[in-house]
């Protein structure tokens, strides 16, 4: 009986503001709903920061993204498995191997624990697939209503071997465009279920960490791979037009090579959203030099996260008297700008 | 024959009639969704030179008028609620937008239909609600079941400002008027589920040009655009229905006979068309409580529109989105002046957004 009353004093239902405060409940919070669930040697000591030991010659990638998505859990994922994901992409889209994760927590007062374990039992379950850390932490409570449930912040530090040099400067025409799978699977997850909750959507989010999808891509075919970009927010469409105006160079992507699943594109559809504007979680466009992207199939199909991976398309040079741009070569074989989407994504009236 | 086998032979029967013409054939759609679709999906790109497609009023944002616009700005100024289609959300007033009103505090909530705003009403009694409704026959119906649905609940928390529009006295406004030379149109799909083809039946003959209702895949569009084609050289002054497999002769009577319980015809204020006899739907007397404009004294205000935007000229195909010398300078997306700018269904959008840098090379082609 003591026991079980001790239990339910320890561990409340809800956060309070005093879980922030920094004093013995916010020890509590730490040791019986966050460390169980995250903790690992070096987290553990719960020092102010964590050290960490650089491989000689290598340099360091430093990453930083808040996650305030909404609804905090939807098909395929939440905002902790996100959080992990995102940060362990943007490392290792510059060729970083992830070291070790900083992980800043904001609940909500009022807010769930049992919705907080199931976002640090996603961040925990998205760690250990990624082979990542997370290795110091955060936690901070905001007032009801100054924040939406919980948003996350992590960062990261990724150790990038000698001689990698993925950059936009050196997409020349001619080169390789390819995609690890079917896109804007997240935006229309998160979009259903926070517009359409009663509708039972089959469409789950793709997040999901590539760090080992893309270093067995950089370590096989190393110099031929350029540039690489995770197309999240702004989505294929955004990465399209940034590149392109990046390299100097004309981006082109063929409809009919990039993949979109049935069910996404009718919830496109249905919202008013074109595909290729819509975020993604678990995919990467990687520009590679053209005679290598046999190769880089071929290494890709090999990873779980790769199985559907294709060629989208390809950089051309710019004719005279145009500007660098990206288009789209469409499927019943016209062209058309690819430009990227301006701000919320608006659904249309009919 | 395979349909991908099929596009090519469409785009060739449409060159080989555009080369017999040695001026420019102008065909109009009168539809966003049409609008969308074809530059999505390049079809410009695919079409000889003198062949234009123009984009008619079928834009619900771009026709709505520039003092309905500010008839809902001033509603989002009071301590309500004001429910809009997230395409409302950016055009410019004569001072900000639902979006800059919602930045400054106004409670502004995007909504997908029009019985989402009456839920709503209905979970939270002490707030007031009011339903922006804009849109053709495609949207009016959702108002009229709202309607039906707030006064079903006895709400007294929610009304709508209601701007909906007729499409077919606009058509006849547009083709009347004879300003724009057009030889064929592509009749909305959409709005042709909910009114059935027979409403169109008397406008081939009468305005002297063939007429095709056709869906939105870029292949049935291109199709459309083909048959157009043919008949007008022919001059076939027919209506065909391309897309029977939703559009039935008689439409929907379920949607027409909501739109007859809770509206009645009046008179509308387009952009671009000026005022129309008959062209808007008001809401019947009966459903006066729900009135927005009469719940908080909202009395109609003149619009005042920017001086220099072509939207009105655009939206009857006088002038193209290049020709005007706002766009893509003073009015980007991200900046728009005008609602065509705005609405992802607009002209100038879709112009600006598939379609600039071929404005660009054209221009310099010229010089």
């Amino acid at each position: 009986m003591k026991t079980l009353a001790h239990a339910a004093l320890a561990l409340p239902t809800h956060i309070s503001l005093a879980h922030g405060g920094g004093g013995q409940l916010t020890d509590d919070l730490i040791r019986d709903t966050i460390l169980p669930r995250i903790g690992n040697d070096t987290l553990n000591e719960l020092m102010d920061s964590a050290i960490l030991d650089v491989p000689a010659g290598h340099r360091i990638a430093f990453s930083v993204d808040g996650y305030v998505v909404h609804p905090t859990c939807f098909p395929g994922g939440d905002v902790g498995r996100l959080a992990i994901c995102g940060t362990v992409n943007d490392l290792a889209v510059v060729g970083g191997r992830p070291a070790g994760i900083a992980l800043g927590v904001i609940a909500e007062e009022g807010c769930r624990r049992d919705l907080l374990e199931r976002v640090l039992d996603s961040a925990g379950e998205a760690a250990r697939e990624a082979g990542v850390f997370v290795v110091t932490g955060d936690t901070k409570v905001v007032g009801r209503g100054a924040g939406d449930g919980i948003y996350l912040t992590s960062a990261g530090v990724g150790f990038v071997p000698h001689g990698r040099n993925l950059r936009a400067a050196r997409v020349q025409p001619g080169d390789a465009i390819l995609i690890n799978g079917p896109i804007a699977d997240h935006g229309l997850s998160v979009m259903l279920a926070r517009e359409m909750p009663e509708l039972e959507s089959a469409i789950e989010s793709d997040a999901a960490p590539l760090n080992h999808l893309i270093e067995d891509l950089l370590s096989e075919l190393r110099d031929d791979v350029v540039f690489l970009r995770d197309p999240t927010r702004s989505g294929l469409a955004g990465v399209g037009a940034d590149l392109a105006v990046a390299c100097g160079h004309r981006v082109v992507f063929e409809e009919e090579r990039i993949p979109v699943r049935p069910s996404t594109r009718h919830a496109a559809n249905l919202l008013g959203l074109d595909p290729l504007e819509v975020a993604n979680e678990g995919k990467v466009v990687a520009v590679v030099r053209a005679t290598a992207s046999d190769h880089a199939l071929a290494v890709w199909r090999e990873h779980p996260r790769g199985r559907e991976a294709c060629l989208i398309g390809h950089v051309e040079s710019v004719p005279a008297q145009m500007p660098p741009r990206c288009e789209l070569f469409t499927r019943i074989g016209g062209r058309r700008l690819l430009a990227k989407p301006y701000g919320e994504q608006l659904p249309r009236i009919c | 024959m395979r349909l991908a086998e099929k596009i090519p032979l469409w785009l060739d029967l449409i060159a080989a009639v555009a080369e017999r013409r040695d001026d420019t054939v102008r065909l109009m759609e009168v539809c966003g969704t049409h609008t969308m679709s074809i530059f999505r999906s390049g079809i410009p790109s695919l079409l000889p030179d003198n062949l234009k497609l123009l984009s008619g009023p079928g834009c619900p944002v771009c026709v709505t008028s520039q003092g309905d616009i500010d008839r809902i700005l001033a509603v989002a100024q009071l301590p309500v609620v004001t429910c809009s289609y997230g395409d409302m959300l950016r055009v410019p007033g004569q001072d900000g937008s639902l979006e800059s009103a919602r930045a400054k505090g106004s409670d502004v909530c995007v909504v997908y239909s029009a019985l989402d705003s009456v839920r709503m009403a209905q979970a939270q009694p002490t707030r007031e609600f009011v339903f922006a409704a804009v849109g053709f026959e495609t949207t009016a119906p959702a108002t009229a079941a709202a309607v039906l649905e707030a006064r079903r609940l006895k709400l007294r928390n929610w009304s709508v400002m209601c701007s909906h529009k007729r499409v077919v006295p606009a058509l006849h406004a547009l083709f009347a008027a004879d300003t724009t030379r057009i030889d064929g149109i592509l009749l909305p799909g959409h709005v042709s589920v909910i009114l059935g083809s027979n409403v169109y039946r008397a406008l081939p003959s009468l305005y002297d040009f063939p007429m095709v209702i056709a869906g939105f895949e870029d292949w049935q569009i291109v199709e459309a655009v083909a048959r157009l084609m043919e008949l007008a050289a022919g001059r076939q002054m027919v209506l065909e229905n391309m897309y029977p497999e939703v559009v039935t002769p008689e439409g929907s009577i379920h949607a027409q006979q909501l739109l007859r319980v809770v509206f009645q015809l009046g008179d509308a204020e387009w952009r671009g068309l000026g005022n129309i006899p008959d062209s808007g739907l008001i809401l019947a007397p009966a459903f006066d409580d729900f009135d927005a404009g009469r719940r908080y004294g909202v009395r109609p205000i003149e619009g005042r529109e920017h001086p220099a935007c072509r939207c009105g000229e655009i939206i009857t195909g006088l002038v193209q989105p290049s020709d005007c010398k706002l766009f893509g300078t003073a009015c980007t997306p991200v900046h728009p002046l005008g609602p065509c700018m705005v609405s992802s269904e607009g002209t100038c959008q879709a112009w600006f957004k598939y379609h600039r840098h071929e404005v660009a090379k054209r221009e310099a082609a010229k010089l």
